[in-house]
């Protein structure tokens, strides 16, 4: 394995992990409150928050192109700020936060759901305020499910091509993710090397699928 | 003879064939529509070769389908056995690649058009000199993929030329063509750009400078063509010759496109 491939692979594996663990929070509270509340406009919540999981990763990426880009107010606002985020590794992790939220927060409320609502239900008798039901009942009871999902917003979040290409391009050493990286490696008439990147890739993938697998199959016992 | 389950299985299974068949039937008569021809075309020349093939169908009848991109990648299409009729290259590397890969018919490489490189930067960007941009006093400079896409190819040959490659390196925003370049710099998505003068002609950017052919020998920007071996070749070899002719020359001459 060449330097340059290892330093993409370990790349790719270090967005990948801050993306996950910036879209959790957001995700967990999300799913809970789709899983656990009634309120105006659910459905329409629900709605945009699969969006891109359906949408062209690419066409998402556009968009975020033009949000993040000069043309747009909050672009503006950024560069004014001396924020810059286009192709650089902020924009990586904002591609893979995007593309792999709808499956963390669905992953999320499915295991909220599965928590059995009595339990809730008591500790609010014994006079706990829904923070502290959350934090000591809810969680921990659908944890497993916020971990499942976690594995796989984070294989979802590797595998990342057609957002990242948009917003983040294929810089060397820079922005240049696996799944980027083989594509501009072919291009660019150096297969062998991308193949390397199919190689990392594969055995990531295998990883992560063993462990989610494992979570799941726990879960089906517990 | 089935139970209902079977049965039930067995109406999924005539469905599921049904469905099939309607497929393929609605997939063949796509293919039924597929156009004569297909140019593999840089997509430096699409715009030019776009008004071209509406000349052509004109006097002919035949529509010309047009695959436009980094040369490099149409390069990598037709070596992998793509159905192009006729391969038009920024560059005269991709055409190297695809006549080693044996797919050229004999005799018909043509070198059929010349261009020179432009700077450009945003509209809105104000004073903006040229030495900015060799001295690195710059955030992203869009070009193609030096290592690749013929426009990066030519850009970092002139930077290497201008002593500026060392300090520019770190600031490039690779693109697979030299067109997403000047989207890019039309957007103001990047500080600068460098594109294909006949690029900068009909776009919103502002041209900073022009690499001009007689002050930068070395860099020879010239389109080679070439009919594609495979079933459309006669096809091909008809387009080609109307390339040539003094309708399509008049349509490169009008957008800048010089000759070789």
């Amino acid at each position: 394995m060449t330097a340059e491939t290892w330093a993409i692979a370990r790349f790719t594996v270090l967005m990948a992990l801050i993306a996950t663990a910036m879209v959790l929070p957001p995700a967990i509270g999300i799913g809970w409150l789709l899983a656990r509340r009634n309120f105006p406009g659910k459905t329409l919540l629900e709605t945009i928050v699969s969006l891109p999981l359906v949408l062209p990763p690419v066409a998402s990426g556009l968009l975020l192109l033009w949000l993040f880009g000069r043309r747009s107010p909050m672009g503006r606002a950024l560069d004014a700020a001396g924020i810059e985020i286009i192709f650089t590794w902020k924009a990586v992790v904002i591609a893979m936060m995007v593309i792999s939220f709808p499956l963390v927060a669905r992953s999320v409320r499915a295991g909220i759901e599965q928590v059995d609502r009595r339990y809730e239900q008591i500790a609010a008798t014994l006079g706990a305020g829904p923070v502290r039901i959350l934090r000591t009942i809810t969680l921990p009871l659908a944890s497993r499910g916020i971990a499942a999902g976690a594995v796989l917003g984070f294989s979802r979040a590797l595998g990342e091509f057609g957002a990242t290409i948009m917003i983040a391009g294929a810089i060397p050493g820079q922005t240049r993710t696996i799944a980027v990286g083989i594509y501009t490696l072919v291009e660019t008439g150096r297969e062998e090397a991308a193949w390397v990147l199919v190689l990392i890739s594969a055995v990531l993938a295998f990883g992560a699928i063993y462990v989610s697998n494992k979570l799941i199959e726990q879960g089906a016992r517990a | 003879m089935f139970n209902p389950a079977g049965r039930r299985a067995a109406t999924l299974l005539l469905r599921l064939c049904v469905g099939t068949a309607v497929l393929a039937a609605v997939g063949t008569s796509v293919a039924a529509q597929r156009p004569g021809l297909v140019v593999s075309v840089a997509a430096s020349v699409y715009d030019a070769l776009d008004e071209i093939a509406g000349l052509y169908r004109a006097a002919t009848g035949v529509t010309v389908a047009l695959n436009a991109g980094g040369s490099n990648t149409l390069a990598r299409q037709i070596v992998e056995g793509a159905k192009a009729g006729l391969f038009l290259s920024a560059d005269e590397a991709q055409m190297d690649a695809v006549a080693r890969a044996g797919r050229i018919v004999a005799g018909t490489r043509t070198r059929l058009l010349a261009n020179e490189l432009a700077i450009v930067v945003p509209k809105s960007s104000p004073d903006f000199p040229l030495a900015r941009l060799l001295e690195g006093r710059i955030a992203r400079l869009a070009m193609g993929e030096p290592g690749a896409v013929p426009a990066g190819v030519y850009g970092r040959k002139w930077l290497e030329h201008e002593g500026a490659w060392p300090r520019v390196e770190a600031k490039v925003v690779p693109f697979p063509t030299a067109r997403a370049v000047l989207s890019a710099v039309e957007a103001e998505r990047v500080d600068a750009g460098i594109v294909y003068r006949t690029d900068a002609m009909s776009s919103g950017v502002r041209v900073i400078a022009n690499i001009s052919r007689t002050q930068h020998p070395y860099l020879d920007i010239s389109y080679p063509a070439a009919v594609i071996a495979g079933p459309s070749e006669a096809e091909a070899r008809r387009f080609l010759e109307f390339l040539k002719g003094p309708a399509a020359r008049a349509v490169f001459d009008r957008r800048g496109f010089g000759r070789p």
